[in-house]
């Protein structure tokens, strides 16, 4: 147990029963890491590429370090027991980000993005700020059952009115800036699953007909159900967008079996989900692209196109190797287009090798590990399915675009959280992150002898 | 719900481990394929990211590298490209390499493991030592009088030391600049097509890579054979042939271009060149000795490398009475380099010992430290020591009486032979002129230069394609600027 932690311990009111220790000090410490290791990175990139740390090096740092450290104070004042691990990972992980897309920056003169990733980050850990401070108890979400599923709705279908950008009706452009609303509907859909679940768990459970051993629901039940089915389908066919929908359907299996734990939605959602998959590879030309890119990731070169992006990402994977090149030696540019978004594992690929980018894999199984903890201390069915629900979502997206780029399933467009170019990602990932800590606070909070309110 | 929140974490589990075991796969497992694609520039992008190593003729660079700032950063440049292109060859982002650019590559290019200050310490730390140079033995000056010597006839020149093999000047015309291709944009494209198309063949290396008929060069090769056989004993005595000479087992009768052959000796015949006494002579020979003596010489080996492959000079071993008559006139199936025929000289030159023609003098880390040196060369006798001193008197008489009284130089011995050699459907081609020399200053040990000339270009007047009148000179050129350089080419 840290210093800090004692100080603030003795200072409060002397509690009846045993306390469980709070590990603020602990969250500082890997805190100071993360922004040291991302400092780091941003140096190497310099030295690497002029021979100088970088000018900005210190501004970065102390930006970073800022911006980390009033996160950690908004958590030491308002969510105290919170899972120590949740803030430095995202700390980590997007300062990590920022690093690669500076990186990747040098070779694309003309359109730096970083500046405006980091201006993203300072918004996102606003939200953070906001939502630990504000979101004092998980439940009152509960309420806003039906306000997040029209707001999710409605933030999904807004792009269609917008023109197709690359191939995917996914983004609108306002003022300058281009914001992917499908992030922001992720989190309310995830909480519309858990408040829906959580209220409706019993009925969905019990009302069955049964074949053989395979219990299947009721109509009246599978209603909801096949509605959110078809908006998935919806959203793939309308926006071409074959990840979100993927990321939407997954999640309510996912939260569908842990309410009910009846094996048969699996089955039924598999189902339905490999329904869908077939229908839309065969009638939709972008989704079909995909996949045969997928299954013939060099059919471009030997039809002596050249390589396809998906090809050049594979090569910049294999030019990693065991230990990188080193940041900032790599040549993940020759990706091209989306190099910054969809693409940014490939250089962490390239550049830090299989270590590099198994240690990245590893801080997201463990961000979504300690989501599931929290899920399991957790007593109310809400709390426990929406920590289920923001971990599940994460570890989805990780592996459906990380899954993508190196080529284990067919790549659709989608950010990887935290280290992607992409505002409104960001802003939603340190959303999630954000609702994590509230979650994990409570949990801690209920164990500790009935502070929770 | 906690058992089916764990059965979900397991299922999250799962992902991960498919992610790390695929990540592995295509890092590790299948990460060699991938980076040998050839669809995968890295490659490329390493190699040209540092300046290419030099090549040095007289410890001065002909090579340089430009830094383009695009993706592949450097590019190939080249100082006096056409003068030095049969030496250096091109070194091109879109077209590859040649000649000493292409055999030297591992070196130039700074891929080579020896240039690594400890085994595996590249593989490890993934940099790449910079560029070595390759030093020539190649003399700029017999270079340079080679090369404006052609001026603007199709020909090419080839010189060696004789004591060593080193190869003092690599000369073919019409020449290219290698530095057009070196680039990988439209210019480059467009150098390609152009030289490709070109009728005259600029990219070909004559000095090296290809071979003519002799013509009465050759009878260097078989009077040499004729004496080491003991066919001729007395070089003064009457050789008792007729003029014109009829081919055994044909009609067809050959004849001379010069007057006085009938009966003539080796050593009036060499000087006048006299086609019927060789052609008898190398039947006297016969196959079996004549092809000996080629062989010798260097003839018929396809594997001589200087380091860059040399063409095939051949001498048919499977012919009659007739052909062999041809075949010792260096007609027939009898092809040479230029190349070739200045080892020939060379061998005549220093008591008959063939040496192995190199260009490479040495090769060095771009700090100067010693990567490779020549070192001593195998050598081969190609005749015995005392035919080497009476082929030196028959080459001194050409050249003070005879044929080849152009390539005469005050202050030196030299000792040459003409040639003009027949070719084409019934040998209605402009004919090639040749001639082959050696040159030892009057204060030398021994001597410092052997060469051989050849111009293929078609002159409005036909008789002016002579060995003694076109090919004399420049081969004169060339051993001037070699005994002029102070105490001969600068030793490494």
């Amino acid at each position: 147990m840290s210093k800090a932690g004692i100080t603030l311990a003795t200072a409060d009111p002397p509690a009846p029963t045993v306390r469980l220790p709070r590990r603020r000090g602990i969250e500082l410490t890997l805190i100071v890491l993360a922004v040291l290791l991302s400092v780091y990175g941003y140096c190497a990139v310099g030295l690497a590429r002029n021979g100088s740390v970088p000018p900005g090096a210190a501004g970065y740092g102390a930006g970073l370090g800022v911006l980390a450290l009033v996160a950690h104070l908004a958590v030491r004042w308002r969510a105290s027991h919170a899972d120590p691990l949740l803030l430095p990972i995202g700390v980590l992980l997007n300062g990590l980000g920022l690093v690669l897309i500076y990186r990747l920056d040098l070779e694309t003169p003309g359109a730096p993005a970083a500046p405006t990733q980091l201006v993203w980050s300072t918004l996102g850990v606003a939200l953070f700020i906001v939502v630990v401070l504000v979101l004092r108890d998980h439940r009152v979400l509960q309420r806003y059952t039906y306000v997040s599923v029209a707001a999710a709705l409605i933030l999904l279908t807004v792009p269609i009115l917008f023109p197709a950008v690359n191939g995917a009706r996914i983004w609108i452009r306002v003022a300058g800036f281009s914001i992917q609303p499908g992030e922001f509907a992720k989190v309310l859909l995830a909480v519309f699953f858990a408040a829906y679940l959580a209220a409706n768990r019993g009925a969905l459970t019990y009302a069955d007909h049964r074949i053989r051993w395979l219990h299947l629901p009721t109509g009246r039940v599978l209603g909801p159900i096949v509605a959110v089915w078809l908006v998935s389908v919806g959203v793939l066919v309308l926006e071409r967008d074959l990840g979100t929908s993927l990321l939407f359907f997954g999640l309510f299996v996912v939260l569908l079996y842990v309410a009910t734990g009846r094996t048969g939605w699996i089955a039924v959602g598999l189902l339905l989900a490999s329904l869908g998959a077939v229908a839309v590879g065969r009638l939709e030309p972008h989704v079909h692209g995909r996949i045969e890119t997928w299954l013939h990731p060099f059919a471009s070169i030997e039809a002596g196109e050249g390589p396809n992006q998906l090809a050049q990402s594979l090569f910049a994977f294999a030019e990693g190797g065991m230990l990188g090149t080193g940041l900032g030696l790599g040549h993940s540019v020759l990706i091209g287009f989306a190099v910054k978004s969809d693409f940014i594992l490939a250089t962490a690929g390239e550049e830090l090798g299989l270590a590099g980018l198994s240690a990245i894999f590893l801080l997201y199984g463990l961000l979504v590990e300690r989501g599931y903890r929290a899920g399991l201390a957790l007593r109310d069915p809400f709390g426990r399915l929406l920590a289920v629900g923001l971990a599940s979502l994460v570890a989805l997206q990780v592996f459906v675009i990380a899954g993508g780029v190196t080529g284990l399933i067919p790549l659709t467009g989608m950010a990887m959280p935290f280290l992607a170019q992409g505002g409104s990602s960001v802003v939603t990932n340190w959303t999630i992150v954000a609702l994590l800590v509230r979650l994990s606070d409570s949990a801690r909070r209920q164990g500790d002898g009935g502070a929770a309110r | 719900m906690t058992r089916h929140i764990r059965r979900a974490g397991l299922f999250c589990a799962l992902l991960l481990v498919a992610l790390l075991v695929n990540a592995a796969r295509v890092q590790v497992l299948r990460a060699d394929a991938y980076d040998d694609n050839p669809a995968n520039r890295r490659d490329a992008i390493t190699r040209y990211q540092q300046p290419r190593g030099d090549i040095l003729v007289a410890g001065r660079p002909v090579t340089g590298s430009r830094d383009t700032g695009e993706h592949l950063r450097y590019e190939r440049t080249y100082t006096d490209g056409p003068l030095y292109a049969p030496v250096t060859g091109f070194a091109s982002q879109e077209y590859g390499t040649t000649l000493l650019e292409h055999t030297e590559d591992e070196l130039l290019s700074g891929a080579d493991p020896v240039l690594a200050p400890l085994p595996l310490w590249n593989d490890f730390t993934r940099s790449r030592n910079a560029g070595g140079d390759v030093v020539t033995t190649i003399d700029p000056a017999a270079q340079r009088a080679a090369y404006e010597g052609l001026r603007s006839r199709k020909g090419a020149v080839a010189a060696v030391e004789p004591s060593t093999g080193r190869i003092l000047a690599l000369v073919s015309v019409p020449s290219y600049d290698p530095g057009l291709l070196s680039g990988n944009g439209r210019t480059a494209r467009d150098a390609w097509a152009r030289l490709n198309a070109d009728p005259d063949r600029p990219m070909l290396n004559r000095a090296v890579q290809r071979t003519y008929p002799p013509g009465s060069t050759f009878k260097v090769v078989t009077a040499a054979a004729a004496l080491d056989a003991g066919v001729v004993t007395d070089l003064d005595k009457p050789t008792d042939s007729p003029d014109p000479y009829p081919l055994p087992g044909t009609t067809t009768r050959l004849t001379n271009g010069s007057r006085g052959c009938e009966d003539a000796s080796v050593r009036e015949a060499f000087t006048w060149s006299c086609n019927t006494v060789f052609a008898k002579l190398g039947v006297d020979t016969g196959v079996a000795d004549m092809t000996a003596t080629a062989h010798a010489f260097g003839f018929n080996d396809g594997d001589v490398r200087v380091p860059f492959r040399v063409a095939r000079s051949t001498f048919d071993t499977t012919v009659d009475r007739a052909q062999l008559a041809l075949a010792s006139i260096g007609q027939y199936n009898t092809r040479a380099t230029p190349l070739q025929m200045a080892m020939v000289a060379a061998a005549v030159a220093s008591g008959g010992q063939v040496r192995e023609p190199y260009l490479v003098e040495r090769t060095t880390r771009a700090g100067g430290g010693a990567v490779s040196t020549a070192g001593s060369r195998p050598m081969r006798r190609a005749m015995h020591p005392s035919t080497a001193l009476r082929m030196r008197e028959l080459m001194r008489d050409v050249v003070e009486k005879g044929t080849g009284t152009n390539a005469a130089i005050r202050g030196a011995v030299v000792g040459g032979k003409t040639g003009t050699a027949q070719h084409g459907l019934g040998n209605s081609g402009t004919p090639y002129a040749w001639f082959v020399s050696w040159a030892q200053g009057h204060e030398d040990m021994e001597a410092k230069v052997a060469v051989a000339v050849v111009v293929e270009d078609a002159a409005a007047n036909r008789r002016e394609i002579s060995g003694g009148g076109t090919a004399a000179p420049i081969a004169r050129a060339v051993m001037e600027a070699v005994l002029n350089s102070q105490d001969g080419p600068a030793t490494w």
